[in-house]
């Protein structure tokens, strides 16, 4: 049996084609997925991510128990409604989730995690509560559905429709989020657009919805999702990285914090590993679609290498085909590398990702 | 969009359209299409090249996947649809109007 979640009616009465996506019954488009991207990168989209999970963490010295399970540090979190972007990660430095962290005061914390690893995510933490920190309470929030409204008029249209949200979060900037009556709002997103991701009771989700649309926000699938995320040049847990793969080796150096005094899970670890791989973007030449698992061959310095296309597709907005490649350290932008696609090695460039962001092509 | 009825279909999915001169022309099926998705990249065979029936001779691509394309019937591609590599969305708009190939063939069908 799929799980659904609040949305998954009104998908099937906006026509939408549903999928299998790791145990959710999920929208993969309404009609047309390229459709929907154009109308994202232009206008405005709006996508069901209920299959998310908020998990609020509550009591004294909740910042304590953070600063040591995840990556990044909670430390960056001064002003309440501040949000960041981390891994989770193993004692080995693989990568459990990546996640976000909403810091509402000091005794209260939401992370929003990913669907897939929802059940782990929260065995770890309370594992690591157990430990570390028993009084917190950590609740997984079911109860709660998610709207991501993306594009460049997203937010206005998100105006439109909670009244008395425009004076609470116009001031906002990217990564910070306020709470209005029952609607939690961040301007956050996996698109590379502006935009708003909208937590809400789940009741109340259909009749949200159904007045974006009225306002002339366009119901968009996982489909789209995964080209707009793609072009951004945002990772994707389980193709991008997973338990395997550290962040360094991941394009997510950024966001690991290893300057501080501080010890979190997995930074031994990461300390003593040497890194040889990391996360390219690649940009198709010949013509082809790149998709994940494909190899990657090329010589450097005389020498093979072979790395591994993690994410591939067709960027609607570039009108070629792009990738993220996991390849030798060694590789730099600029160098033309070869993709086995069939029977044939195609050629690509190697280029500094994002590919796209606010709905200009950056390579 | 109506499904024509003078066509044949291979279990691969293709159609199969006799024409009046003897050759046959052979395009995916609207079926094919609504499961692949948008399309986005279409790879035909040379003109010339002799195909056997169930041979692999093309590619459609579409956001979510690739799909082989199996000659339904043995011949010589005589055309190709070259116009649908810019415009591989003409699939979509309308699979039994965007052929593929055309085959000269010496079996009956």
């Amino acid at each position: 049996m799929l799980k659904m979640t609040p949305l998954n009616q009104t998908h099937r009465d906006m026509n939408a084609k549903m999928v299998d996506f790791g145990g959710w019954d999920m929208p993969l488009h309404y009609g047309s997925q390229l459709d929907e991207h154009h109308k994202v990168r232009q206008d405005a989209g709006m996508f069901d991510v209920s299959h998310m999970l908020p998990v609020d963490i509550k009591g004294d010295n909740v910042r304590g128990f953070l600063r040591r399970l995840v990556a990044n540090n909670v430390d960056k979190l001064t002003l309440p409604g501040k949000a960041l972007y981390s891994c989770m990660l193993t004692p080995q430095g693989g990568i459990i989730d990546d996640l976000i962290i909403y810091f509402l005061s000091e005794t209260w914390f939401r992370i929003v995690v990913n669907a897939g690893t929802a059940d782990k995510d929260v065995a770890w933490m309370l594992k690591q509560r157990d430990e570390l920190a028993p009084s917190l309470e950590i609740t997984p929030r079911r109860d709660l559905a998610m709207v991501a409204v993306q594009g460049p008029n997203a937010r206005t249209k998100v105006w439109q429709v909670i009244p008395g949200s425009q004076a609470a979060t116009e001031e906002l900037k990217l990564f910070q989020s306020a709470v209005v009556n029952q609607y939690f709002i961040a301007r956050t997103g996996y698109t590379g657009e502006d935009g708003f991701e909208i937590i809400l009771p789940a009741a109340d989700a259909p009749s949200f919805w159904k007045a974006l649309h009225a306002a002339g926000v366009a119901p968009a699938g996982l489909g789209a999702r995964d080209t707009l995320r793609l072009e951004a040049g945002m990772n994707l847990y389980g193709q991008d990285m997973d338990e395997t793969k550290n962040p360094l080796e991941s394009g997510l150096a950024w966001t690991v914090d290893l300057k501080s005094e501080r010890d979190f899970i997995g930074k031994q670890a990461l300390l003593d590993t040497a890194v040889t791989q990391q996360l390219v973007g690649l940009v198709l030449v010949d013509r082809g679609v790149l998709r994940s698992h494909q190899q990657v061959v090329g010589q450097h310095d005389g020498a093979e290498y072979q790395g591994e296309i993690t994410s591939g597709g067709f960027s609607p907005t570039m009108n070629q085909s792009i990738a993220l490649a996991r390849l030798p350290v060694q590789i730099a932008v600029g160098d033309e590398v070869n993709v086995v696609v069939r029977d044939k090695k195609l050629r690509a460039k190697v280029v500094k990702y994002p590919f796209v962001r606010n709905g200009k092509v950056l390579v | 969009m109506s499904v024509p009825t003078n066509l044949k279909y291979s279990k691969s999915h293709e159609w199969v359209k006799s024409e009046a001169d003897g050759t046959v022309t052979v395009g995916i099926t609207h079926h094919a299409q609504e499961l692949l998705g948008d399309m986005v990249f279409v790879e035909l065979p040379e003109v010339g090249r002799e195909l056997k029936q169930k041979e692999e001779c093309a590619v459609a691509e579409s956001v979510k996947a690739a799909a082989d394309v199996y000659s339904p019937i043995s011949g010589e591609v005589i055309a190709v649809n070259s116009p649908l590599v810019d415009e591989p969305g003409k699939i979509n708009e309308d699979a039994f109007s965007a052929w593929l190939f055309k085959l000269k063939t010496k079996q009956c069908c």
